[in-house]
């Protein structure tokens, strides 16, 4: 019965969506104010219905309905709830609900907190956003219903596949999602603006609060799944260059290059139409990743049920939008009034370099992603574009940008001063080289890059601190003076700070763990030893144990480091019991320096087992600096200019410089 | 500066980074790209030994034999041909006989195919794409008829 409200209310949600769809925006075309205002109510209403639904299918799948199709083929019983739980959206069908659930969050968020929107503006936000609705909610309707029955029930479901029973996992896609849909308000203000043929710096002072919670939650999703990839799939890798993680990846990179841009926008009235692009560009290449993940077309290993059916359609709704957005824009672009001359040294012409890098890095990602789909269609040759090819493409690119990246916020608006900034980073840079120069020199030799690219992740971190010292006047002020500045710094500041500290704490690790790991594959007896980056490790044993839902042999070795105890490791290889697979738990000794790891393989007819022994020097500074990110995010969110639902300019500003 | 010289900066900044990438993109792909081979592929066209290649099939049966240490030889099939792997490392755990793989590696000069790296979905009814159509146009029948209740894949993979 309750699924079959969840079913309801979702066809309910649709007929709400469709009617958002048409009245707001027929209202805003007639200036009839009683129409917008429908929209407003429809917005909140979509939401609420949609709400119901969700939580009549998570009912399903906490009761362990198995009448319920899809909860019988992805769920079980025996699972613990909170994998009952995150089942809901560990499936095709379940994930798109969850997907129109935040789109009609962010549809009734704008109605709520956008009471100060020209109404004609937000009546055709509202409609583009339950456009995307419709679309997405006739997708799910007509394909892939999550409510279907099944007569008769079967006693017991299939279970969820037990790699993905875990937490990172299970947060996983829904941060992802926030951040993929997020999007599609840059989207909808895009295409609003458009159909209006005006856009001005309330517009860009609107869009970016969304696209910054959209890039927060994305920059935490990804780091989510990488984090998980690394102790789960138990080889110690936290990025692969797979199809699916491409398809998150390009969003981010364009989400990063719109969150610049839009500040151009706000703060100088410059690049307009290439905000717009931006925007419209960064919504198609979400939809794009939830087409390369649900269709089959791409070799993936991570993709969901292949059904071609099911990616036609969405290959469809991708083509309306994407196509749709652009023919609107190729349109309508030209009457977009063009402003603020700026020289190409200054802080707009450093975003503008930073979008370059950013958008052509993510055509280079976007190329390796999709090149071996069209040569297979137009030779039938089948390839594979592995890590090789972006790590000689991708990272050339973001060489120069890190480089760039503390020069940007320390130039003036309009006209910079490059030597006087350049002089203001030189301490910075000296400090960068300096402990790169004493580290390879502990370190040994390594590839040459590595150094290089360590060297410009501090420079990153410390220029993110000169930057906040130079707006606080450091050395120019008494320091009373300093203090009573560094307080009174806009929260935006210290948010973009920290989130480019984040790249140079992040880029650390990636060097770190790339450059320097140990990796030693071998097979050891109980009672025999092995070394792995000055750890001594002894193999005690295998004993068997049971868990909830699966049976496990598990691992000992005690670890110890010049004759000293350091902690016992426990490794297991897991047979679980629905469906019956087996998963490698990996052993991991989180220390400063960075973790040692340990993954099992396979037991040998003479008693020995086979295993991975890693070192991984600062893997864990990646995640660290993801976090970081989205604190450096948070923070900015909660800045008072740029806070959802007050778009009014900032009054007199703090007499800081360069001001921000 | 005036307007016009201001843009031609802007263009062309953009304009070289473009092309600086599109030159490391096709280099890149001269370099790094991996071809997907079946066994009866590898006999019939007669791959050269040194080429790096991804060998993809089924794990034939009866074949996997586990040496010392942690060398593990096994032979691909398409059911027309075998090609014989032998790999160092730990092996996916849904690696078994008669499942999908895919294996990436460089063909030696005795035949013997030496895979660095072993690929299998972590999903009990997976066969990778690759090798599913490739079965297929071999006109190998697929014994997906052993699971009528097989539950759809959705899951990520273990490598190697």
């Amino acid at each position: 019965m309750i699924a079959e409200i969840g079913h309801f209310t979702l066809i309910l949600a649709l007929v709400v969506a469709t009617i958002q769809m048409i009245v707001p925006m027929w209202g805003a075309h007639t200036r009839d104010a009683r129409l917008m205002t429908m929209g407003d109510n429809a917005a909140v209403a979509q939401f609420v219905l949609l709400s119901v639904s969700f939580l009549a299918l998570m009912h399903a799948f906490v009761t362990s309905d198995f009448s319920v199709i899809n909860v019988a083929e992805n769920s079980h019983s025996e699972k613990p709830l909170i994998y009952r739980m995150s089942g809901v959206w560990g499936n095709h069908e379940g994930s798109m609900l969850l997907w129109v659930l935040i789109l009609g969050l962010f549809g009734a968020a704008v109605s709520i907190f956008g009471r100060n929107l020209p109404t004609t503006l937000k009546a055709n936000v509202l409609g583009v956003q339950a456009a995307i609705g419709v679309a997405f909610l006739l997708f799910i309707l007509l394909t892939s219903n999550p409510f279907a029955r099944i007569d008769p029930a079967p006693f017991e479901g299939q279970g969820l596949n037990p790699i993905l029973q875990d937490p990172a996992l299970a947060f996983h896609p829904p941060f992802l999602y926030a951040g993929y849909v997020g999007f599609s308000m840059a989207f909808s203000f895009a295409i609003a603006a458009l159909i209006e043929g005006r856009i001005d710096a309330a517009w860009a002072r609107w869009v970016r609060p969304w696209t910054l919670a959209a890039w927060m939650c994305l920059t935490i999703g990804i780091a989510m799944g990488s984090w998980w990839a690394y102790y789960e799939l138990g080889w110690g890798g936290w990025w692969f260059w797979d199809p699916v993680e491409n398809a998150s990846f390009m969003p981010w990179l364009a989400g990063t290059a719109l969150l610049h841009s839009a500040l151009v926008m706000e703060k100088r009235d410059a690049l307009k139409v290439w905000t717009i692009l931006l925007a419209i560009l960064t919504f198609s290449l979400s939809l794009m990743g939830a087409f390369l993940v649900r269709s089959g077309v791409l070799t993936s290993v991570h993709a969901f049920a292949v059904d071609p059916d099911r990616g036609i359609v969405i290959l469809s709704i991708m083509m309306f939008f994407t196509g749709g957005g652009l023919a609107l824009f190729a349109w309508r672009a030209g009457a977009l009034r063009q402003g603020g001359l700026f020289a190409p040294i200054s802080r707009e012409g450093s975003l503008v370099f930073n979008n370059v890098l950013l958008s052509v890095s993510c055509a280079t990602v976007l190329v390796g992603t999709l090149y071996p789909l069209a040569l297979e269609g137009i030779t039938g040759e089948k390839i594979s574009v592995g890590p090789p090819f972006f790590n000689m493409t991708f990272v050339p690119l973001m060489l120069p940008l890190l480089f760039a990246m503390p020069f940007g916020p320390l130039l003036a608006w309009k006209r910079g001063d490059a030597r006087a900034v350049a002089q203001r980073l030189a301490f910075a840079a000296g400090l960068a080289v300096l402990f790169t120069i004493a580290v390879a020199a502990m370190s040994g030799p390594g590839p040459w890059l590595a150094p290089l690219c360590g060297a410009l992740g501090l420079f990153v971190i410390f220029g993110a601190i000169t930057d906040l010292l130079t707006r606080a006047r450091f050395g120019d002020v008494s320091r009373g003076e300093f203090l009573r500045r560094v307080g009174n710094l806009p929260r935006s500041a210290y948010g973009a700070a920290l989130a480019h500290a984040g790249i140079g704490v992040m880029v650390l690790g990636i060097v770190g763990t790339s450059a320097y790991r140990t990796e030693k594959i071998i097979a050891l007896k109980p009672g025999e030893r092995a070394e792995v980056a000055g750890y001594e490790l002894l193999f005690k044993g295998i004993v068997p144990s049971k868990g909830p839902n699966y049976s496990e042999q598990i691992a000992t070795f005690e670890v110890s480091r010049n004759a000293a105890l350091v902690t016992t490791l426990l490794p297991s290889k897991r047979l679980y019991n629905a469906p019956p697979q087996p998963t490698t738990e990996a052993g991991i000794y989180a220390a400063w320096t960075g973790d040692l790891y340990i993954a099992l393989g396979d037991q040998q007819p003479s008693g020995a087992v086979a295993m991975r022994l890693y070192f991984h020097p600062l893997v864990r500074l990646i995640w660290i600096g993801a976090v970081i990110m989205f604190i450096g995010g948070m923070i900015s969110l909660t800045d008072r200019r740029l806070r959802v639902g007050a778009p009014q300019r900032a009054r007199s500003r703090p007499s800081v410089v360069p001001a921000e | 500066m005036t307007r016009k010289q201001r843009r031609g900066v802007l263009i062309g900044s953009g304009v070289a980074i473009l092309s600086l990438a599109s030159l490391l993109v096709m280099f890149a792909f001269r370099e790094s790209i991996v071809f997907f081979h079946t066994p009866s592929d590898v006999v019939e066209k007669k791959i050269e030994s040194g080429q790096r290649f991804r060998l993809g099939g089924l794990v034939a049966d009866g074949s996997v034999k586990r040496g010392q240490g942690t060398t593990v030889q096994f032979a691909v099939t398409d059911t027309l041909a075998n090609v014989n792997v032998s790999y160092t490392g730990i092996l996916p755990d849904l690696f078994r006989e008669g499942q999908g793989v895919v294996t990436e590696g460089k063909l030696g000069p005795d035949g013997l195919f030496v895979a660095d790296m072993v690929l299998a979905k972590h999903d009990e009814n997976y066969m990778p794409p690759e090798v599913a159509k490739a079965l297929e146009e071999k006109g190998v029948k697929l014994g997906s008829s052993a699971h009528p209740d097989s539950a759809p894949g959705n899951g990520p993979a273990t490598r190697p």
